[in-house]
């Protein structure tokens, strides 16, 4: 929770304050594109190394995994392993049992006695803030509950630099529950620190934007705006983000009933689009986007998914206070 | 008729407790509610109801012998009645006189209404943290997880 400003001199010669040593990452809002930046050039560096790298010897970071998830967890994992960090977890059955048995608070003051960075994962929202307020070892969110996911949207417009170059001037559609759907919501939240010409969304009836969360959006200059069918702006789209529909976090099933399947890209969708428009997806994906785009020229998914690994390598070491 | 003419002539000045003028018409008796006071403690209390005011056209009206505010119940009267200004009495004399403020970041007076809050999770020592986004509009962002408060949602949620 105390972190200190750093002053970096990079390649440029341009003096830089990063504050990214012992930093939280709780929200994707509290990062500027430049930090964002700096994340991006090390990420470039790290896809270009194999192998073990000893940048955190000695060091512990743990994994406190309170809600079921596989692959966050794993790219974290091997991300703090290749970068020579020995891992601690609790996830599972162990994480529903000490969830049971004692607070949150107490679990956080043993993993910060225990590690030197806490990534946490957690049903309840504002868990990772709270951890962090706890513990004096910077905390990362994995995701908490319906509201943020900050590493998967730094993943993301990771992924939309690599492919395009630039994160400006696209046009993103994103479809999908932006109702429960973290991983959507905050790479529109990530968006909003670029210039992009232009943001869709669209959602199922149910699971629309808040209305409080698109004024705040529109209040921070952001050329959003809500659409009803994907196919009316699908010519326009240099991105198109895609989430599936979060069942678990539906309070009645009978409104899932009614949502599921409400969505589905299919390659017929897409040839309508640029013949350079990508496809996004946070993964797991269950049928909202048709098996034939897998392998398309559209699909960006696995490329995405790969890029896991770098960032969190990338936002590790910065948070650990390390140059490379 | 003025007001103040209404004051004197209605409801005796009081020795020592406190004035609560100024309070947006029809919001006297929640102020009393969340005060705890119900009229049984044996103070002498006048509540004044859509007497005139110069300022707000109608306003309502609070006067508690004996009583004196704590900072926090300032705080919790500023959330429902930001216009609000407190007196306090001595020996018949106003002593000190100050508006209600509007806190930049309200702590552990509401409660979040988002059940999967953390600042809702049972068995936790947290204190829920909302911050002002509005003061004029009375409009509160949960630290927690960002659900927005406004004027209508604070009554029920205040925290006793
Ligand atoms: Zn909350």
């Amino acid at each position: 929770m105390f972190y200190s400003l750093q002053i970096v001199a990079l390649d440029l010669g341009i003096k830089m304050i990063t504050s990214f040593k012992n930093r939280d990452v709780v929200s994707i809002l509290d990062f500027t594109r430049e930090e964002l930046e700096t994340l991006f050039e090390y990420a470039d560096k790290f896809r270009k190394v194999e192998g073990k790298l000893n940048l955190l010897n000695g060091k512990v970071v743990s994994l406190a995994f309170f809600e079921p998830s596989t692959r966050t967890r794993l790219s974290f994992e091997v991300a703090a392993k290749r970068l020579g960090a020995d891992v601690v977890s609790i996830i599972g059955e162990e994480a529903s049992s000490i969830a049971k048995g004692e607070n949150l608070a107490d679990t956080i003051r043993m993993l910060d006695a225990y590690s030197n960075i806490i990534i946490l994962r957690h049903r309840y929202e504002g868990a990772a803030k709270y951890a962090a307020e706890i513990a004096e070892n910077p905390v990362i969110n994995a995701g908490d509950g319906i509201q943020h996911h900050p590493t998967q949207a730094m993943i993301d417009l990771y992924t939309v630099k690599t492919l395009f170059g630039s994160i400006d001037g696209l046009v993103y559609v994103v479809l999908g529950d932006l109702r429960y759907g973290r991983a959507a919501m905050s790479f529109i939240y990530g968006l909003s620190l670029y210039k992009p010409k232009k943001l869709y969304v669209v959602a199922p009836q149910l699971l629309r934007i808040r209305n409080e969360v698109l004024q705040i959006l529109k209040e921070r200059g952001l050329p959003i705006e809500e659409k009803n069918d994907v196919r009316e702006i699908i010519s326009e789209a240099d991105v198109l983000y895609v989430t599936r529909i979060q069942r678990e976090r539906f309070p009645d099933p009978m409104e899932y009933e009614k949502v599921r399947g409400s969505y589905i890209v299919t390659l017929d969708l897409l040839e309508k689009g640029k013949s350079t428009l990508k496809v996004l997806h946070p993964l797991p994906k269950v049928d909202e986007i048709d098996h034939k785009v897998d392998t398309s020229r559209y699909a960006a998914y696995y490329l995405q998914a790969r890029l896991g690994v770098p960032v969190r390598m990338s936002l590790l070491s910065l948070v650990s206070g390390v140059e490379i | 008729m003025s007001s103040e003419n209404i004051h004197t002539l209605v409801v005796p000045k009081i020795l020592n407790g406190t004035v609560i003028d100024h309070i947006p018409a029809g919001r006297a008796l929640d102020i009393l509610k969340v005060l705890n006071i119900t009229g049984g403690e044996g103070w002498r209390i006048a509540v004044l109801l859509n007497v005139e005011s110069k300022k707000l056209g109608r306003k309502d009206i609070i006067k508690i012998e004996r009583r004196k505010l704590t900072s926090a119940e300032v705080n919790v009267i500023a959330l429902i009645a930001p216009t609000a200004t407190i007196n306090i009495i001595e020996n018949f004399v106003v002593v000190e006189k100050f508006k209600v403020n509007v806190p930049e970041v309200i702590e552990g007076v509401i409660r979040c209404p988002n059940p999967t809050c953390i600042s809702n999770k049972e068995r936790e020592p947290v204190k829920s943290r909302f911050r002002t986004l509005s003061k004029d509009q009375l409009i509160f962002r949960c630290e927690y997880c960002s659900t927005i408060v406004t004027r209508d949602d604070i009554l029920k949620l205040i925290i006793r």
